[in-house]
This record gives structure tokens, C-alpha cells and sequence, in this order.
């Protein structure tokens, strides 16, 4: 299967300081082989380098080293960005222009013809929700409708990839639940979606694969579910009623102990510890209700992730699952 | 990398607008040149900023006339100088320009002084009109009675362009009174007077101005003065020792260093720019043709 | 001229390049002509055009020189004001809004981008220039109660002011392109009064004794944008006729120090970064 987007050893450094003697080193050696057609999220606390990895993807920021290519070209080339949709962080449009207009304009820079422009622009003012304010000027726009107008501008194209900043910031429950059915649209069409967030529960229900990104080095990578299921943090064992004896027995093998009514619950870390604990309970006459395997959430895998790159200055990154 | 759809990009306009920076830039080095010299006579009448009146400038002033008095002094200086330059007799606008800078400005006394000495100087190191200088130089005094050297330049154009002694004594007399004078203006008043334009008094007269200018242009005129005045005194007192030579052996002499062998001199004597004086054909002391002195100051 | 253009382009590629070009002018121009504050501009320069026959009245014998001189003074002083003003929005604007990133993630080349704002911009000049000189030629409509033919030659006077604003414009779009608005304007300006004083700086370098002063303030006069060339009011004012070579070669100083500073623009713009 192609390769959509392909990042080799992709790095950015900021110079700054007087001299621009001191450089602060943004993106550090960034891998990744995003395949066509799938839905990908980079995710990362802010200042991971995210906005920065799209940026310099679309040409508006320069690499310090490593190259990039997007639909088998290089992206140095000028032409491929014709294929290509771009919204930006916190867009900002040219508030004197109506949403029409706008488009309008992306039209004529993307070089489609007047017919073609027209029936586009008519078409991603209805499906964007912009139909009653078409003729009203960006200046007088809610945030959500700014955010709306700039998705439709980097869909004017009908573009193979797009590249999506932060998209869901700024909206309402409604228009974030809106996005999120275009993005799994796009997804349908066979377009190839890459956009970043912080958002990890919107990564959860959108994403094919994500990146993890933490000051500008990558932690992680892959598919979702494998990450997930690979990370299997530790077993739940409910309990009913345990007497205060098992509990002493129980209590230095669990993580934690949770008492709700009539019921406890432990969390076991280890996984050979597991038939211990039952042959503890059978012993003492204790109940179990269940026994299921945790299985951590993105949050809990991105949380140990980032604090782990913050201990430690170096960090492997996660191998593929195979 | 280059592919036909333009992915020139940074690759080949990078160099494309750094050779048309630097050739445009080359190129624009000769035509300013051509602007410069075709322009020449019109360029001075826009830069001069010639206009009718002093009260008519001084209605666009809103309230800056100072600095406004101050941009025209520049170009009456600049316009005098380039006219010197080009070796013109004709300074038309000289006049004009001094009255609207002395209307918006009537203290700037540095247009009073310098200017009169430009109006008065015949041409080509002036514009050759003394009676304009003097009625400057009186504007002068009546916004600026205290200030007694102008005095001292009204004496100064009486004495040397109009060559009318009296009034030079009776004006350096007046200027002597004034608060401030200095003692040897009383001094110039009585000889002056007497002697009605000896060599001592003109010395004195051009090395004062020597030492008060503070512009070159003044300061060359000063010296080339003073080495005309002391070059025709040099020549009077050589033309002596010639004629009482001539008495006494009654033969001629052709060249200095015969006087010189002969022992009446001790070298070849020199004229202040250092050229050697010459005997001319008919007998007399004269500057050589390479001496950089100019007599033609002292008419 | 040389082509400031790639060469080995196709043809469909070359009409995609001038189809971008101008539509980034197009859309520059609209901005300015929504921009309100060109209007007051506009407004205020004709007032004083107006305000020039209650001068010219005043003056009995310089009546015309003085509406003439005031009239042209006007139009060029109100343009650079303008220059100025929509100088400040070409790029820097742009870039502090942000607005540049949709445009330069399209197939735009950074070249394009600069380009055609300049175009848009020196149209918009153009279009104010023309308003300015209709009120003007008014005015002198009304004064003298008729034209003649000899009163064309205050166009060749505007021509130059027209030349003077697309150098002012081209400097707003070079400081555009490496400071914030505020300084790019003050830069612009300050440069533009200099560029009125340079013969005044080369003469003070003549009259210096140091032959270093003298080679440097060569330099500068050769080097920075000589604005006295344009600097024919006054003799318009007095009826004279600007000559033919003064025509041409204005024309041609304005084209190559245009050159310069757009290429100049272009070669910074294309290094500068977004983030």
C-alpha cells in the first residue's frame, strides 16, 4: 500500500537569543510512514511539536535536516500542495471577505475553473453549515464559524491528504461531534486524514494509528488497538465481602484496594500473581465476582509516555507492532 | 531537482533575484550619472526652491521659519559655491535668495556677514554688486543693533570694493562705538583715514576675516587676499632693488639669479605660493606662470 | 528586461503562474478598496486641492503657480501617505495575522505571493492617483475658467509622483517583509526623506575634507533611492515643460530600483519562516 505521508529523520531547530547564538531543538529525528486511505492522529501536551511537524510538512517552515515526502513526491515540491488541504491552528482568514468570496479565492489559487469553483464552493458551504452567513463578512464570525469556514477552504480542493491543526478547538459539543463525522466521511472517500490534537478521546474514536510526541522527540507510534492491547497494565479482581484475615493476605499483592459497599476491588500489577491471589481467596471462602484484564487507555499510555520522557531525557521509542 | 511542474521553488529564484539585485543596482550607477549631468542647469532652479517673496515663504513656514531660514542658507551657500565652480559671472538669484532667508530669519547673522561678502566680491569670486551688500548688511544692523562687526563688513565692502575711504573711516569710526568693539577698530578708523588704503590696513582687514571665518571657502578667499596683497608688495619692493640696479650698473637684468650670483640677493626670492619671481621682457618683476597667486584680487 | 520569471515552464504552467499572480492582485486591490482609511485620504487630499483656490486667491500674480504648486504638493504628499499606509499591509500585516498561511500552503509560489501584491498595491496607487488628479484638474478647471493644452504638462509631474509612490511602495514591501508594520513604516519613511536629501548628502561629502566621507557619501547617493530625480513641481509650476529625456529616464531609474526591491523582497520572503 502507498505511502501518503513518509517523514526521514525530520528535524527542527529554533535559533534565538541575541547572536542567535542558542537553538532550542523543536523536532528531533521524526520517522514516520503514514499509509493512504487511514485516519491518523498525532498527539502530543502542547509544545510537543506538533504544529511544528505540520508546518514544516507544508512547506511554510523549513527542516534544519531530513527530508519528507507526500504522495511519493518530495514535498519540496511546489506542485504536490495542489493535492493538499491545510488547516491551520487558530485559523485566521481575511476577515473582510465573506465565506463565498473566501473559497472563492482558494479556488482561483488551486487553478479550477469558474464552473467547477462555483459548484464546489455551493457544495462545502451546505455541508459545512454555512449556508444562512455565505454572504456575511468573516469579521462578524463566531470562533465555531471561523473554524468551519477554514475546514471548508482546505477541502476546496477535494484534496488526497489533509492535514488538520488542532481541529476540533474552539467548538461546541455539536460542532466537535460535526468534525468528527467529516473527518470519518473523508475517511469513506478514501482520503488520508492527518491531523493532531490533545484531545486524546477524540484520537480514541477517530484514529487508525497515532504518533505520540513529547518535546519534539517521538515516544510512541502505531497502530491504536495494538498499543492498547499490547499495554495491558494489570488485572481487576472483584471481590465480595472479604474477611479482614484474606484482606492482610490480599492486600500487599494489589496495586490498590478500592472498597465499594459491599464489594472490593484490587488491582493485581503482575500477571503471575494473578492465580495467587485466587488460590488466597478460595482459601479464605471469598467470593469472586469477576476477574478481567485492565486494558489502559490512551490516556493512562500517553500520561506514561510523556512523564517518562520528562524523567528521562532519552527515550526509546516504542517498536511497531508487527 | 527540477521537474516540469516548477518545483524550482528555492532552487532557481534564489539566484535569479540575487543577479537582478546586483545588476540593477550596477545599472542604476551610470543612469544616475546622465540624470545628474543633463539635469545640471534645471536641477538648480527645483533645489533652490525659488520662490516670489520672504513673506510668501514665510506663510508656509507654520512656524518653523528658523529651520526654513537655515535649509536656505544651505542653498544660497551651495548655489554660490557651485556657481564658483562652474567659473559663472552671473549670480541673479544670489540677491533674491539672501533677502528671503534674511526675512525668515533676521538673526542669522551668518547670512548677513557671508552674504555680503558674496554679493560684493566682483566675479568671478562674487556676484559683483556691492550696493546690494551694503543694503543687506543694513537690514542687518537694524534687526541686529548690537552686534557691531557688521559694522566692521560695511566698512570692509566701502574700503575694498568701492574703494570710498571716507565713508570706510567714517563707518569703522561709527562701528568702534558700539558696545563690544574691539580697540583696533578705532585704530583702522584713524588709518584709514589717513592713509586712505595702504598695504598694512588691507593685511590687517583680510587677516581678520581669516581669522574669524569658520567656512574653507571664506578662508582660501582670505589667504589668497593676503598672498595677493604681500605678493604685490614683494614685487614693488623688487622692482626698487631692479630700478636702483639698473641706475647704478646701467645694465639689465634678465633673470634673478644673476642678483643672486651678483650678491645683491641671497636666493632667488619666492612669491608666497612658492613659485620663484621672473623677470619679464620688459625689465620688471613679475609673478612666474606657474605661481598660483592672484593679482587680478587687488582690482 | 530581463524575464524575473523561470524559464523552463510549460505553457499551461506559465498561465497557471500569471492566473495566481493576478489573483493575489485582485484580491490586494479589493482589500485597499475596502480599507476605509484610504478614503478619508482621499477625501482630505481633495479638500486641499480645494483649500489651493482659496490660497491661489490670496496671492494676486502667483495665482496659478500657487495653485499649481499646492495642487501637486497635495496629491504627492496624500500618496505617500498612502503608500505608506497600504505599504505597512502588504506583507507585514499578513504575516502578524496570520492570513499568510492559507495562501502559502496552496501551489503558491512565495514569489507569486509577492508579486502580485505589488501589482494589487500599485494599482490601488494608481486608482487613487487618478481620483487626486481629477479633483485637481478641477480645481484648475474652475480657476482659470478653461483649459489649455499647455496645462497637460502638470500630468508628467504626476507621472513622477506615480513613479515616486511605486519606489515608496516597493521599499514598504521590502521592510514588510523582515519587521513588524509599525517599524516597516517608519523605515519607509525615513528612507524616503533621506532619498529627498541625498544630493544634500553628497554635497556634504564634497565639501569634507576626508576622502573617506567623500567615497562613502558617494556610496549612498549611488546606492540609495534618489527621490530628487522626480522633483518636478516647482518648474511645473513656473510653465516649464518636463523634457522628453527627463521622461525616459526616470522611467527607466523607477523600472531597475523596482527590480531591486522586489527581487529584494522576493529573497527575503522566501527564507522567512511561519511559525
Amino acid at each position: 500500500m502507498m505511502l501518503a505521508i513518509e517523514t526521514i529523520d525530520l528535524t527542527k531547530d529554533y535559533r534565538f537569543g541575541f547572536w542567535r547564538k542558542h537553538s532550542k531543538r523543536a523536532l528531533d529525528s521524526l520517522n514516520l510512514q503514514i499509509e493512504a486511505g487511514q485516519v491518523f492522529g498525532l498527539l502530543g501536551p502542547n509544545g510537543a511539536g506538533k504544529t511544528t511537524t505540520l508546518t514544516l510538512l507544508l512547506r511554510l517552515i523549513f527542516p534544519t535536516r531530513g527530508t519528507a515526502r507526500i504522495l511519493g513526491t518530495s514535498f519540496e515540491d511546489r506542485a504536490v500542495r495542489a493535492r493538499l488541504g491545510y488547516l491551520p491552528e487558530n485559523p485566521y482568514l481575511y476577515d473582510h471577505l465573506t465565506p463565498e468570496e473566501l473559497l472563492n479565492y482558494v479556488g482561483e489559487l488551486f487553478g479550477l475553473p469558474a464552473a467547477l469553483r462555483r459548484s464546489r464552493v455551493g457544495e462545502l458551504i451546505e455541508q459545512l453549515g454555512l449556508a444562512e452567513s455565505r454572504k456575511v463578512p468573516l469579521r462578524k464570525f463566531s470562533k465555531g464559524m471561523v473554524q468551519r469556514t477554514a475546514i471548508a477552504q482546505a477541502l476546496m480542493n477535494d484534496p488526497e491528504v489533509i492535514f488538520l491543526d488542532e481541529p476540533m478547538s474552539g467548538l461546541d459539543p455539536l460542532g466537535r461531534r460535526e468534525v468528527r463525522d467529516l473527518i470519518l466521511g473523508l475517511k469513506a472517500r478514501g482520503k488520508t486524514v492527518f491531523f493532531s490534537t490533545h484531545i486524546l478521546s477524540d484520537a480514541e474514536t477517530l484514529c487508525d494509528q497515532v504518533a505520540i510526541l513529547s518535546r519534539g522527540r517521538l515516544q510512541g507510534c502505531g497502530d491504536l488497538h495494538k498499543i492498547l492491547r499490547l499495554e495491558v497494565s494489570s488485572t481487576e479482581v472483584l471481590l465480595e465481602d472479604p474477611a479482614p484475615a484474606a484482606m492482610a493476605e490480599l492486600q500487599p499483592h494489589a496495586a490498590s484496594v478500592v472498597r465499594t459497599g459491599d464489594w472490593v476491588r484490587l488491582e493485581i500489577p503482575e500477571e503471575h500473581e494473578v492465580p495467587k491471589i485466587l488460590e488466597i481467596a478460595l482459601r479464605h471462602g471469598v467470593r469472586v465476582v469477576s476477574l478481567s484484564p485492565v486494558k489502559m487507555s490512551l490516556e493512562d499510555f500517553f500520561l506514561a509516555k510523556v512523564s517518562a520522557s520528562r524523567d528521562a531525557t532519552k527515550e526509546e521509542a516504542v517498536p511497531l507492532p508487527s | 531537482m527540477k521537474s516540469s511542474s516548477g518545483i524550482a521553488g528555492r532552487i532557481r529564484v534564489r539566484p535569479l533575484c540575487g543577479i537582478l539585485v546586483v545588476s540593477s543596482l550596477i545599472a542604476l550607477w551610470p543612469l544616475q550619472r546622465a540624470l545628474d549631468r543633463a539635469r545640471g542647469p534645471a536641477a538648480e532652479i527645483s533645489e533652490v526652491l525659488y520662490m516670489p517673496s520672504g513673506s510668501l515663504v514665510r506663510r508656509f513656514c507654520l512656524g518653523y521659519e528658523g529651520l526654513v531660514a537655515d535649509i536656505y542658507w544651505t542653498r544660497v551657500v551651495q548655489y554660490f559655491g557651485r556657481r564658483r565652480m562652474a567659473q559663472s559671472t552671473r549670480f541673479e538669484l544670489l540677491g533674491p535668495l539672501l533677502r528671503i532667508t534674511t526675512d525668515l530669519d533676521p538673526q542669522l547673522l551668518v547670512a548677513y556677514r557671508y552674504g555680503s561678502i558674496f554679493l560684493a566680491e566682483k566675479p568671478p569670486g562674487g556676484a559683483g554688486q556691492p550696493r546690494e551688500a551694503l543694503q543687506l548688511l543694513r537690514r542687518g544692523i537694524v534687526a541686529n543693533p548690537g552686534y557691531w562687526r557688521l559694522w566692521e563688513d560695511v566698512g570692509f565692502i566701502y574700503y575694498w570694493d568701492l574703494k570710498d575711504y571716507d565713508n570706510a573711516a567714517k563707518v569703522f569710526l561709527v562701528g568702534s562705538e558700539r558696545p563690544g568693539a574691539l580697540a583696533w577698530m578705532k585704530v583702522l578708523a584713524a588709518s584709514v583715514a589717513a592713509k586712505g588704503g595702504g598695504y598694512q590696513t588691507s593685511r590687517i582687514l583680510w587677516l581678520d576675516i581669516y581669522r574669524q571665518a569658520d567656512t574653507d571657502s571664506v578662508r582660501r578667499s582670505a589667504l589668497e587676499h593676503l598672498a595677493a596683497l604681500d605678493a604685490q608688495n614683494e614685487l614693488a619692493s623688487l622692482n626698487e632693488l631692479l630700478a636702483r640696479y639698473k641706475v647704478g650698473t646701467g645694465q639689465p637684468v634678465h633673470a634673478f639669479s644673476e642678483l643672486v650670483t651678483l650678491g645683491y640677493l641671497k636666493a632667488v626670492p619666492r612669491d608666497p605660493s612658492g613659485a620663484p619671481y621672473v623677470i619679464d621682457s620688459g625689465g620688471r618683476a613679475s609673478l612666474s606662470p606657474a605661481s598660483r597667486v592672484d593679482l587680478r584680487l587687488l582690482q | 528586461m530581463p524575464q524575473r520569471r523561470k524559464q523552463s515552464l510549460s505553457p499551461h504552467e506559465r498561465v497557471n503562474e500569471m492566473t495566481r499572480i493576478g489573483s493575489i492582485a485582485f484580491h490586494t486591490f479589493k482589500e485597499s478598496v475596502r480599507e476605509r482609511v484610504l478614503y478619508n485620504l482621499i477625501v482630505f487630499a481633495l479638500l486641499m486641492i480645494g483649500a489651493a483656490i482659496l490660497f491661489a486667491s490670496i496671492s494676486v500674480g502667483v495665482d496659478q503657480i500657487i495653485l499649481v504648486n499646492l495642487g501637486l504638493t497635495s496629491i504627492s504628499v496624500f500618496g505617500l501617505l498612502m503608500a505608506i499606509f497600504i505599504g505597512i499591509g502588504l506583507v507585514s500585516k499578513e504575516i502578524e495575522r496570520k492570513t499568510v498561511y492559507v495562501i502559502l500552503s496552496k501551489p503558491v509560489a512565495r514569489a507569486e505571493f509577492i508579486v502580485g501584491k505589488y501589482v494589487g498595491l500599485l494599482f490601488t496607487l494608481l486608482v487613487n492617483t487618478s481620483i487626486m488628479t481629477a479633483g485637481f484638474y478641477l480645481a484648475l478647471l474652475y480657476q482659470k475658467r478653461g483649459l489649455e493644452w499647455h496645462d497637460l504638462t502638470a500630468l508628467a509631474a504626476i507621472y513622477f509622483i506615480l513613479l515616486e509612490l511605486a519606489l515608496v511602495v516597493g521599499l514598504a514591501l521590502l521592510f514588510s517583509c523582515l519587521s513588524t508594520p509599525i517599524l516597516s513604516a517608519v523605515y519607509t519613511f525615513c528612507l524616503f526623506v533621506i532619498g529627498n536629501l541625498l544630493s544634500d548628502v553628497r554635497w556634504f561629502g564634497e565639501e569634507s575634507a576626508s576622502a573617506v566621507l567623500r567615497k562613502a557619501t558617494a556610496l549612498v547617493y549611488y546606492l540609495l533611492p534618489n527621490f530628487g530625480n522626480f522633483n518636478v513641481i516647482t518648474q511645473v509650476a513656473h510653465g516649464e515643460a518636463v523634457p522628453g529625456y527627463l521622461l525616459v529616464a526616470n522611467s527607466c531609474y523607477a523600472l531597475l530600483y523596482i527590480t531591486v526591491l522586489v527581487s529584494g523582497a522576493i529573497l527575503i520572503f522566501e527564507e522567512r519562516e511561519f511559525r
